[in-house]
């Protein structure tokens, strides 16, 4: 079931400045999810996965995550344009996706995204980044 | 003004309180922001002075990225963010090695971060390699992004047949902007001097060469699908150059596959010209190394002698190619070299070995370092050689900073005064700061909004200036 939320725009910071946000308007439902990194975790309420390096417009590869299998078959399979990105991506696995192109939704309550090595890497070591 | 009068009390304020640890960033591209927006998230009392040797900001997201990528530029919205910081202050127009030595930075700040990148192209180093219409990718890559050293390029566009040395992504797109369609790349922030070069350009065939085979491209498959995409253009692969590849497809990982399977698909669709003056042809061929250029008693280019190569070992990937006694004649009036980039050495005392400063984690290693002098570091091209996408020197960047921060907990020597000492040692006139950036960028967008462009790029940078600085009594 998908809620039309207007105006929302949740940025979970980062120790690295990426952040993830709901642009205003998105489609989107609340849920919980998990991101799991080196030094802990954060949840992020609702929206899409957005980092800020290209906005959302398939450009780069900032925002790869790995998606558990049992959730992979919940998203909307990955597009040509976004698998050709993530060819590029370093750490590259089966379960990897890009998470701006990700659309959040009641079925993916409880997801644990993993951030992949090379990303994790970026943070400062002894940083916790505050549970939202 | 109010922006800098507000800044300029803020700085005040809190060298009173506390001590300002002063850090200069050389190179405001992708490594620099990066850097900078880093060790602004993290370090107390930091203030940063990003200096660059052109007016204008961004390095190679301004005229490196294709125009017609405009999408990939966004990383832009990011760093004018960092940029607007109160202790973040662009310095534009000054050049390391001429306006102010490396010593004088050391001297008057805690910490220097080196990220000026790699401005010069490779040689392949054989005869003839001066020849007129020998072109390096990387100068015309700059040409039609608007880099003003690159005004003067001296390119003939009127040979049917040209030809690329190099299977990268800047090869590709070298091939994609000769053979976009001319009304797409007006949409784009190309140049117009670019523009009408390019209308009257008479290349029909234009050659791929790589050394080896289609197994080692280094071309990414999003790259290649929008050159197999392009309209009015027909790929014509080599009958021979697939031999054997269809076995390998199954073993290879993913990247490698997908991309492979692309060059299959395309090889097997086959060359169905129904009628061959319509298209451009773009053909990519393998395992063929030049040996020298072949010019005519003007010394314009008129081809390539190729040796033939054939590749030894059985794992695609550690696969060498040695040159056989054959050869081939490749006849084209137009050559383009991209075979990679290199860095220069900026300053008489910095070290420098093949091409990169030698450092360990981004720290340089310098024999004669002084206790006086700041610590000194390296990210992004120059500190890891020329390879990567933003990704890779983002990630660079970021594990540059963190020793940065941590390093700079410890600082032992007196205060420094940073940038004001180093506006009493050159001419200050020259410099073009965050502001002035705003108003070349705001002129840019309205020359280009008559002719429906993102923008049109002021390439001279006596121009960048006099817009920089003429429009202070308008703003104040």
């Amino acid at each position: 079931m998908l809620h039309k939320i207007k105006n929302i725009n949740i940025q979970v910071q980062s120790a690295m400045g990426f952040e993830w946000l709901c642009p205003q308007g998105q489609v989107a439902s609340k849920c919980k999810i998990l991101f799991i990194q080196k030094m802990g975790w954060f949840t992020s309420m609702s929206g899409r996965i957005e980092p800020r390096a290209c906005e959302a417009s398939l450009a780069c590869t900032t925002c790869h995550v790995y998606i558990p299998h049992d959730y992979l078959d919940k998203l909307p399979p990955s597009e040509e344009k976004e698998d050709d990105l993530l060819d590029m991506a370093p750490f590259l696995k089966e379960n990897s996706r890009l998470g701006c192109q990700i659309v959040l939704t009641k079925e993916l309550e409880g997801i644990e995204i993993q951030l992949p090595q090379a990303t994790r890497n970026f943070y400062v070591d002894g940083h916790k980044p505050a549970p939202h | 003004m109010t922006l800098k009068v507000v800044k300029a009390v803020r700085r005040t304020i809190s060298s009173a309180c506390k001590k300002n640890l002063q850090v200069c960033i050389v190179g405001a591209g992708p490594a620099g922001f990066y850097a900078a927006m880093h060790l602004s998230k993290n370090v107390q009392n930091v203030n940063l002075d990003i200096i660059e040797k052109l007016p204008v900001p961004f390095g190679l997201i301004r005229y490196g990225v294709a125009p017609d990528h405009p999408e990939v530029k966004n990383v832009i919205n990011q760093f004018t963010k960092v940029a607007k910081q109160p202790n973040v202050n662009f310095y534009g127009n000054i050049s390391l090695g001429k306006d102010i030595h490396l010593r004088q930075l050391r001297e008057h700040y805690d910490a220097v971060l080196l990220t000026y990148g790699a401005e010069k192209d490779r040689l392949l180093g054989i005869e003839n390699e001066d020849a007129q219409n020998v072109i390096s990718a990387r100068n015309f890559v700059g040409w039609y992004n608007g880099h003003p050293s690159e005004q003067n390029l001296k390119i003939d566009l009127s040979s049917k047949t040209a030809a690329i040395l190099g299977q990268g992504n800047v090869a590709l797109d070298v091939a994609r902007i000769l053979y976009t369609p001319i009304d797409d790349l007006r949409k784009t922030d190309i140049t117009e001097c670019a523009l009408s070069s390019l209308a009257e350009s008479k290349v029909r065939e234009l050659y791929l060469v790589g050394r080896r085979g289609p197994l080692q491209v280094a071309f990414t498959i999003k790259e290649l699908r929008e050159q197999l995409n392009l309209k009015n253009c027909q790929t014509v692969w080599r009958e021979n150059d697939f031999d054997n590849i269809e076995d390998t497809v199954p073993h290879l990982p993913r990247p490698r596959k997908r991309l492979t399977e692309l060059m299959l698909k395309s090889f097997k669709q086959g060359n169905v010209l129904d009628d061959c003056s319509k298209y451009k042809i773009f053909k990519p061929i393998f395992f063929r190394s030049p040996k020298k250029f072949l010019i005519n008693t003007d010394k314009q280019v008129t081809g390539v002698l190729l040796a033939c190569n054939k590749l030894h070992g059985d794992n695609w990937v550690t696969q060498k190619c040695l040159a056989t006694d054959d050869t081939e004649i490749l006849n084209c009036g137009l050559v383009f070299r991209s075979i990679g980039y290199t860095s220069v050495q900026a300053d008489n005392e910095l070290s420098f070995d093949n091409g990169v400063v030698p450092n360990d984690k981004g720290c340089v290693l310098d024999d004669n370092s002084e206790d006086k002098l700041a610590k000194l570091y390296v990210a992004g091209w120059l500190g890891t050689g020329p390879v990567g996408v933003i990704l890779h020197t983002m990630g660079n960047a970021f594990q540059v900073a963190k020793v940065m921060c941590d390093d700079l907990k410890n600082v032992k020597h007196d205060k420094r005064d940073g940038f004001s000492a180093i506006s009493r040692i050159m001419n200050s006139d020259q410099i073009v700061d965050w502001n002035g950036w705003e108003r070349i960028n705001k002129y840019e967008i309205e020359q280009g909004q008559s002719k429906g462009k993102p923008r049109e790029k002021i390439c001279n940078v006596n121009k960048m200036i006099e817009v920089a600085k003429c429009n202070d009594m308008l703003i104040e």
